[in-house]
């Protein structure tokens, strides 16, 4: 992990409140692995204070995307630096998927509900890479909400939609629409990123179904390197649940790690 | 070339930029980041005799040029963090600080008798101020006489320097640190957090688990000065000044306000070579105005 202060925005698009933005920092971007994220400073001032976390969306040699919508203070000013501007960014951090585990020749299953989709496509690639056969899943509640199915499809991966009002793909939750896809296919894993109760009903869906999972969680990041400690949820750590820290340990855990929130 | 050091009597810093507990981890967090022998001195994460749990989550909130958080001290125990960090931090040239918790003497006690007979450490700084270990907030610092009774208590089982970190949630800090010079403290830090809140107006509850936690950030950086300034001008025991410390010209402010050395904490989470920069910019300042040594502005405040 470093931290690069100059990362120069050389590209950026938006569709409505959702920004994808290019980033150039090699040393960065060298070494990324899906499920991974940056911190990203959003102004040099003391407010708003803290770095805002992303998952890493894409990857070259030289460059790293963040994909986002805006959900506050923050990520409303990000979304207004323009191409050619500069951004103060720290990473990789945690651990990121594991896609050394997904057998070759195998269809493996990717969930992603409205911006949780982010990480999906570099895990995508990867898994493509390892030969893998990715079947990506993406649920929004309106066609306007997946603003990526464009770049997914362009790309040429297997991918299928689901929106909450049917303006795209079949209607209703992205986890009901898995539950159905599941009967036609044979998955060996499932990997998953979203709103924490759809995440909640994929693993459900998988344990029934004995698929090993995996889920990128979220939470209220402070620093996003281990130092802090104010990220941390229950995790099973060797079998016994204790608060564990979601930037060092995660943000991607398996299945049966995870001890789930009760509901609010 | 100019004298960056601090002699804090009991201990000679190599410059008056002391990361602080609680935003520094056990330390090596940071090495990834820079050679940590650059820094005057580091205090690690609080430790309590045994491994503690901590709070649960929500734990942070960040608030208007601040944060807040309600971590409740979670931690490895003096036990692992002697066997598996302490001999990693002995390469370091810098001073290395143990902070000390407890929720009761006796555990004090039994850190600090645990601690002692590791090497490597040099001087412990007793946590009695961490405003998240109950509902209320109450903490020993909190009290004089609850303040004179733990610190001389620690200071008769301590081989070592010990320096007692006060809370800002008191009407007259001075008198708490004078009851803690009284009791043989080797120095003063001040201040730990601000006993503070936020409210989710959309469920109508308390964003953190705990309700209250400590406020921290640039927030509080001109009360912790005024109580630094406060409490400075009537101890004689050294005062190590902190509270939103980001950069070079807000550690002057304490260090002309009557500190000797300085902690910067939150900073550390946003800009993890936040305590070098510090040091480059004070650097930078006396060069400016001619300072060959930087004791000359400790306490030059003309007020």
């Amino acid at each position: 992990m470093i931290v690069d202060p100059r990362a120069r925005i050389v590209d950026k698009k938006s569709w409505g409140n959702y920004f994808l933005l290019s980033l150039e920092s090699p040393l960065i971007a060298s070494k990324s692995f899906s499920g991974q994220f940056v911190m990203v400073r959003v102004s040099p001032h003391p407010y708003p204070l803290l770095r805002r976390p992303f998952s890493i969306h894409s990857k070259d040699e030289n460059h790293i995307e963040i994909f986002f919508k805006i959900a506050g203070t923050g990520t409303a000013l990000l979304s207004q630096k323009k191409s050619g501007e500069s951004l103060d960014i720290l990473g990789p951090l945690g651990k990121g998927f594991s896609t050394g585990q997904a057998v070759e020749g195998r269809e493996v299953a990717l969930v992603g509900g409205g911006r949780g989709i982010a990480p999906l496509y570099l895990l995508a690639r990867e898994l493509r890479t390892c030969r893998a056969l990715p079947k990506i899943f993406y649920g929004g509640k309106s066609l306007k909400d997946l603003p990526l199915k464009d770049k997914f499809e362009r790309e040429g991966f297997e991918i299928s939609f689901s929106t909450d009002d049917g303006s795209c793909g079949y209607r209703g939750l992205v986890s009901d629409f898995l539950q159905a896809e599941l009967e036609k296919l044979s998955v060996s894993r499932i990997f998953a990123c979203g709103p924490e109760a759809m995440m909640k009903k994929v693993c459900l869906i998988a344990q029934a179904r004995n698929i090993p999972a995996e889920f990128s969680l979220e939470s209220q990041l402070g620093c996003g390197f281990g130092v802090c400690w104010g990220c941390v949820r229950r995790i099973r750590n060797n079998g016994k649940a204790a608060w564990v820290k979601i930037c060092e340990e995660g943000p991607v855990f398996p299945a049966e790690d995870i001890i789930w929130q009760e509901e609010k | 070339m100019i004298d960056l050091s601090v002699d804090l009597g009991f201990i000679k810093l190599k410059n008056p930029v002391i990361a602080s507990s609680g935003t520094f981890g056990y330390g090596l967090e940071f090495a990834p980041f820079f050679d940590l022998s650059q820094l005057g001195a580091f205090v690690v994460k609080g430790l309590y005799f045994c491994a503690k749990e901590g709070n649960p989550p929500p734990r942070l909130v960040e608030t208007s040029s601040g944060l807040l958080n309600a971590v409740g001290l979670q931690g490895i125990g003096v036990q692992r963090f002697s066997e598996e960090i302490l001999p990693k931090l002995r390469k370091f040239e810098t001073a290395i600080i143990v902070n000390v918790c407890g929720e009761s003497e006796e555990e004090y006690a039994s850190a600090v008798d645990f601690l002692n007979r590791q090497k490597g450490i040099s001087a412990y700084e007793l946590n009695i101020s961490c405003p998240n270990l109950r509902r209320d907030g109450l903490c020993p610092a909190l009290d004089s006489e609850a303040t004179f009774s733990v610190v001389s208590l620690v200071k008769n089982r301590s081989s070592r320097p010990v320096i007692t970190k006060l809370s800002p949630n008191v009407t007259d800090i001075a008198r708490i640190a004078i009851s803690a010079q009284e009791a043989g403290t080797d120095a003063v830090s001040l201040v730990n957090t601000f006993l503070a809140m936020a409210v989710d107006v959309d469920s109508r509850k308390p964003v953190l688990s705990n309700v209250f936690g400590g406020l921290s950030g640039p927030a509080i950086k001109p009360i912790a000065l005024r109580m630094v300034y406060q409490v400075a001008k009537q101890l004689k025991i050294p005062v190590i000044g902190m509270g939103g410390i980001f950069s070079g010209k807000d550690a002057l402010e304490f260090l002309i306000a009557g500190a000797k050395a300085v902690g910067v904490g939150t900073a550390n989470l946003i800009d993890p070579k936040a305590a070098l920069r510090i040091i480059e910019e004070l650097k930078d300042y006396c060069q400016e105005k001619g300072i060959k040594k930087i004791e000359e502005i400790i306490g030059s405040i003309r007020a």
